[in-house]
């Protein structure tokens, strides 16, 4: 039964990403040059979306993918920002380009991941988000007591643009960076594309065609020769690299690390957040998920309260009558009403795969 | 809490580590009423309850509203009174509040995959955070001195405070009670068959969302009266204190064997000796990290922990 709807599947690979992909790249891309407010403020707002999007698609990898749910993808995230802040700082004799720094940013977060995922292979699902936690939990202390290399509490900074000190065509590639948001939002941009292509093309090669068999059942999956352990450790290893990658985006275009309470649990959830309401295993739920959740978060919250003030609601300023008092309430209720009400999400996948793993243990009764 | 010694010529000497000992089982004990609640829901019900920890918060910020309610100590009523007073109230609030939860937002989801009701938990954690968040505030709250931080003991270099005292003067008798009724009670019995076997239970005539809620109020009820004592002992709580003892008190009952109720309470000890200890040799900073390390290392190499059993996953 399953063969002739997979092939229908994988031949309609190719095709369907075209339809709505390309034309909202297109659009995306085009948007700063029509719309004004995309150069200022608001530019460097969607591009902090842009860049989450990144990091909920890399957790998309993990829980989406291959069922394991994962607590810690903030400190992978983490790890990678503050890699490419060590290497390009110019308080630390390193100093590296921001291409070479990106790199490593992507093979320390992928190495950090394996490391990670090399001792828990045989966890159960919810021993396993358990370990994922205190792993986040572990690099967040790490973080904020190694204070020589990480700057401690007060974080890494400055970090250089991209394209410090490098001229093409007599353009200061990194002043541009600096006095334009635009170009923070391209370079952001097409990273994001450069991870849901590349993440479209996982979905259906047979490494992706594994994940989904060990989400779906990680017994039978093993049964019919599908190696489990690499399988997962494959799937760590790209979900931290491009968890990796958005945290190198991230400090390089706040252009300091932040305080390592950046990188946290609270952000780790709100990405599961973010998952879980657009659809599990879904790149446009995904994508949805953190426009959704992130845009209420950073961009439509703060610009409500500020209204609220001015017409003279909430004068006092108090947290229970703004909307950002209520983030976190809002965050775990979008966890609540989705598990109770809609476990697979806003715009779940065509397999009907958004439903969460039965995560092993399960079958025991 | 602890001593921020200098690690030269401390670390060495006898009595400083006997304080650490002190220091530790003081604030084990806790811990391990904080894991029993973990450990007994996990037993009945098979779900790692993430709201727990913050629940024991909301229990801390009921305890400091209600002593604030009832102003400074008179001098006719004694602490002890008062302590005793708060424990049960909050221990009720706590048990009550995590008995509605259950209600609400787990019952419904008994049939789904073990890991919506852990998701769903998170979200719980979450909404009781911003619950915690609007009562007390953003900033650490200090909690006024009922007990005295005195030494009982006749020694410079050696102290065990009033405060020592009360840990022990609640959490033994709780446990204790606790064990007289899971071993020696109907209820108990009902409990016991249900964490074993919830069908079987069930046929032979358990009422099994009774015993389930019984197990969730009784979680609950410990961890609000920890919370009363960890508020006197401590004197300070803040929002976010949930999230950071309610991973100390699942490692303890992980590390326990999770579903282990005596593996709690070792747990616990274990847990308050290696952070105090921890701390004492590494820095207090560093002795989130080291717990979370033990963590780490119990689930990857006995993951059934000290008492518990191995279970073989099966199709």
């Amino acid at each position: 039964m399953a063969v002739p709807h997979d092939a229908s599947a994988s031949a309609g690979r190719r095709r369907r990403p075209v339809r709505w992909e390309l034309p909202a790249l297109v659009a995306a891309a085009v948007a700063p040059l029509l719309v004004p407010p995309l150069g200022g403020g608001l530019g460097g707002q969607v591009t902090i979306l842009f860049i989450y999007a990144i990091l909920a698609l890399a957790l998309n990898v993990m829980v989406g993918f291959t069922g394991i749910l994962h607590l810690g993808i903030a400190a992978l995230f983490g790890i990678g920002g503050y890699t490419a802040a060590i290497l390009t700082v110019p308080t630390l004799p390193f100093g590296w380009p921001f291409a070479a720094a990106a790199t490593a940013a992507v093979a320390v977060a992928a190495g950090a991941g394996l490391l990670l995922a090399a001792p828990t292979l045989r966890l159960r699902g919810d021993y396993l988000a358990i370990v994922t936690l205190g792993f986040g939990e572990v690099v967040k202390v790490a973080l904020r007591n190694l204070e020589e290399i990480t700057g401690g509490m007060q974080g890494l900074g400055p970090v250089p643009p991209p394209g410090a000190a490098l001229e093409i065509g007599g353009i200061d590639l990194g002043r541009e960076f600096v006095v334009d948001p635009r170009w923070f939002y391209w370079l952001a941009l097409a990273a994001l594309a450069a991870v849901v292509s590349g993440l479209r093309w996982l979905e259906g090669s047979r490494l992706g065609r594994a994940m989904a068999a060990v989400r779906e059942d990680e017994l039978a999956a093993a049964a019919v020769g599908v190696p489990v352990g690499r399988v997962k450790l494959a799937a760590f290893a790209i979900s931290s690299a491009i968890a990796g990658l958005a945290g190198c985006l991230y400090v390089t275009s706040l252009s300091t690390t932040a305080d390592p309470n950046t990188y946290d649990f609270q952000r780790s959830v709100l990405m599961l957040c973010a998952v879980i309401l657009g659809g599990l295993g879904s790149i446009p739920g995904t994508l949805a998920g953190v426009a959704i959740l992130v845009g209420f978060d950073t961009v439509l919250a703060p610009r409500a309260d500020a209204w609220l003030q001015q017409v003279g609601l909430n004068t006092t300023g108090s947290s229970i009558l703004s909307f950002s008092g209520w983030r976190l309430a809002v965050f775990g209720m979008v966890l609540i009403v989705m598990m109770r009400f809609r476990p697979e999400g806003l715009l779940p996948t065509r397999r009907g795969a958004g439903k969460l793993p039965p995560a092993a243990g399960n079958s025991e009764n | 809490m602890s001593l921020a010694l200098p690690l030269a010529e401390t670390v060495m000497s006898l009595e400083f580590i006997a304080q650490q000992v002190v220091i530790g089982l003081a604030s084990g004990s806790l811990i391990a009423l904080v894991a029993l609640g973990y450990t007994m829901v996990y037993g009945v019900v098979g779900l790692v309850n993430f709201a727990h920890g913050d629940l024991f918060m909301l229990g801390g910020c009921l305890a400091v509203t209600l002593v604030e309610a009832a102003g400074p100590p008179q001098a006719g009523a004694p602490a002890a009174v008062g302590i005793l007073l708060l424990v049960v109230l909050c221990g009720l609030f706590c048990g009550g509040l995590n008995l509605a939860v259950d209600r609400l937002v787990y019952r419904p989801l008994r049939e789904s995959p073990k890991l919506a009701p852990l998701v769903s938990s998170i979200g719980v954690s979450f909404i009781f955070m911003n619950l915690g968040l609007f009562w007390i505030g953003p900033s650490d709250r200090s909690f006024p001195s009922l007990v005295p931080a005195d030494n009982l003991l006749p020694f410079e270099s050696l102290r065990f405070s009033s405060r020592d005292l009360l840990v022990v003067a609640v959490v033994v008798p709780l446990m204790a009670g606790l064990a007289v009724l899971v071993r020696s009670t109907r209820s108990g019995k009902a409990m016991r068959a249900v964490a074993q076997d919830p069908t079987a239970a069930a046929l032979v005539g358990v009422n099994v969302e009774k015993v389930i809620g019984a197990t969730f109020f009784l979680g609950g009820f410990l961890a609000g009266a920890a919370s009363v004592v960890y508020a006197a002992t401590i004197t300070t709580i803040g929002f976010q204190m949930g999230f950071q003892t309610g991973l100390y008190a699942f490692t303890a009952a992980v590390l326990g064997g999770i579903g282990s109720i005596p593996g709690a309470v070792v747990g616990g000890l274990v847990i308050g000796l290696v952070r105090a200890l921890g701390g004492a040799c590494l820095g207090e900073r560093w002795a989130g990290g080291i717990v979370f390390a033990v963590l780490i290392a119990v689930l990857v190499f006995r993951p059934e922990g000290l008492f518990g059993r191995r279970q073989r996953e099966k199709v």
